[in-house]
């Protein structure tokens, strides 16, 4: 294809080239709307017939854990648009130092995550055979993780549950296949954001982005703030159901 | 910083993206606050309402939503409104349900009762 410099040959300028960019990221964005709409509508439904599963599932979450990631979330999402802002005024170490900490702020998000993961294994939280809804809140010994207060306050909310829904059981593995399920489509976007900054980590550290050509940055920063969003939504979703009790 | 030259894109200052991201930690303590305050059924609305805050904020200025040709807002729009029309059809079929025993969606204080039917 013919190319001067960094603008293609079906161009005129750089600015329709990077409008061009845009418009086709957000199209794809588009779909991605669509990708988390389904699964939340179908979060919505369950949520909404096998609510006292829901809330006591929600419950058993840590939400110290949740919102940290949440902050740490946002703050990422804040570096990222700060190295949009470096590549656009031609400030190249700044693009790198930026694209930095908006990597290592991923991985603290991917170490908290972990952490949360390994305390549902723990828990006996995970569906399948050895899922037990009540399992922390019998044996708390077993949970010296979660705040004794917390555990009998879970333990109330558990034998309320029980007599809602004679079938807690099976509904709250439907809670925990959706956290699962969510978080972890999350958690996959994350890790290919992550691939992606660090590819753009690499030509930004041999000074390939300008003021007048930077859309690699600006596109990937367009996906890692959706993925922000697509958290912004889940955490209320996932963390906060019936606290209030 | 100087920024008469023309520039063929709109540069966000950095000034907006703090001022963005101070107002989203802001609006992530007052949904947590929220959800131990008993709203009833509003509990729900109010989360999402501040969900939605927070997503329109990283949209119009982390992204530069406010700053794209209409053509692009066009296609953002869309989004928003096929997630409007998915959610809404949906729902709507399920709000309207009515199961063999005459019974509405959602059943869930009636799974018990459906038990003793069955009895």
């Amino acid at each position: 294809m013919h190319r001067t410099g960094t603008l293609y040959g079906q161009f005129k300028t750089l600015e329709q080239q990077k409008d061009t960019a845009t418009l086709g990221m957000w199209i794809f964005l588009v779909t991605e709307v669509m990708f988390f709409g389904g699964i939340m509508l179908a979060y919505t439904i369950n949520r909404h017939t096998y609510f006292h599963a829901f809330a006591m599932g929600s419950n058993t979450l840590s939400l110290g854990l949740g919102a940290t990631n949440t902050l740490v979330l946002l703050a990422s999402s804040f570096t990222m648009a700060m190295g949009v802002w470096s590549a656009q005024t031609g400030k190249k170490t700044l693009i790198s130092i930026f694209l930095i900490l908006t990597i290592l702020l991923g991985f603290v998000f991917f170490g908290i995550k972990y952490v949360e993961y390994a305390q549902k294994f723990h828990h006996h939280l995970v569906p399948g055979k050895s899922f037990d809804i009540g399992y922390c809140a019998h044996n708390p010994s077993k949970c010296e993780d979660v705040d004794v207060k917390e555990l009998k306050e879970e333990g109330e909310r558990l034998e309320e549950a029980q007599k809602a829904d004679p079938d807690l059981q099976a509904h709250a593995q439907l809670y925990f296949s959706a956290y699962f399920g969510m978080t972890g489509l999350h958690a996959l976007h994350m890790v290919i954001g992550a691939g992606l900054l660090l590819w753009l980590l690499k030509d930004s550290v041999a000074g390939k982005f300008t003021a007048e050509w930077n859309n690699p940055v600006d596109i990937v920063g367009l996906y890692w703030h959706f993925v922000d969003i697509v958290w912004i939504y889940l955490f209320p979703l996932l963390y906060l159901i019936d606290r209030h009790k | 910083m100087a920024e008469h030259e023309e520039h063929a894109e709109h540069v966000v200052p950095p000034g907006v993206y703090a001022a963005i991201i101070t107002t989203l930690l802001v609006l992530t303590g007052i949904t947590v606050y929220a959800a131990f305050v008993d709203l009833g059924r509003f509990n729900i609305v109010v989360a999402l309402l501040i969900a939605t805050i927070k997503a329109t904020l990283v949209v119009l200025f982390f992204m530069h939503a406010k700053y794209v040709p209409k053509r692009t807002k066009l296609v953002i729009i869309s989004g928003v409104f096929w997630l409007a029309l998915l959610l809404f059809m949906t729902l709507s079929d399920y709000a309207s349900r009515v199961d063999y025993r005459g019974i509405r969606y959602p059943m869930t204080q009636n799974v018990t009762e459906s038990f003793e039917h069955r009895a």
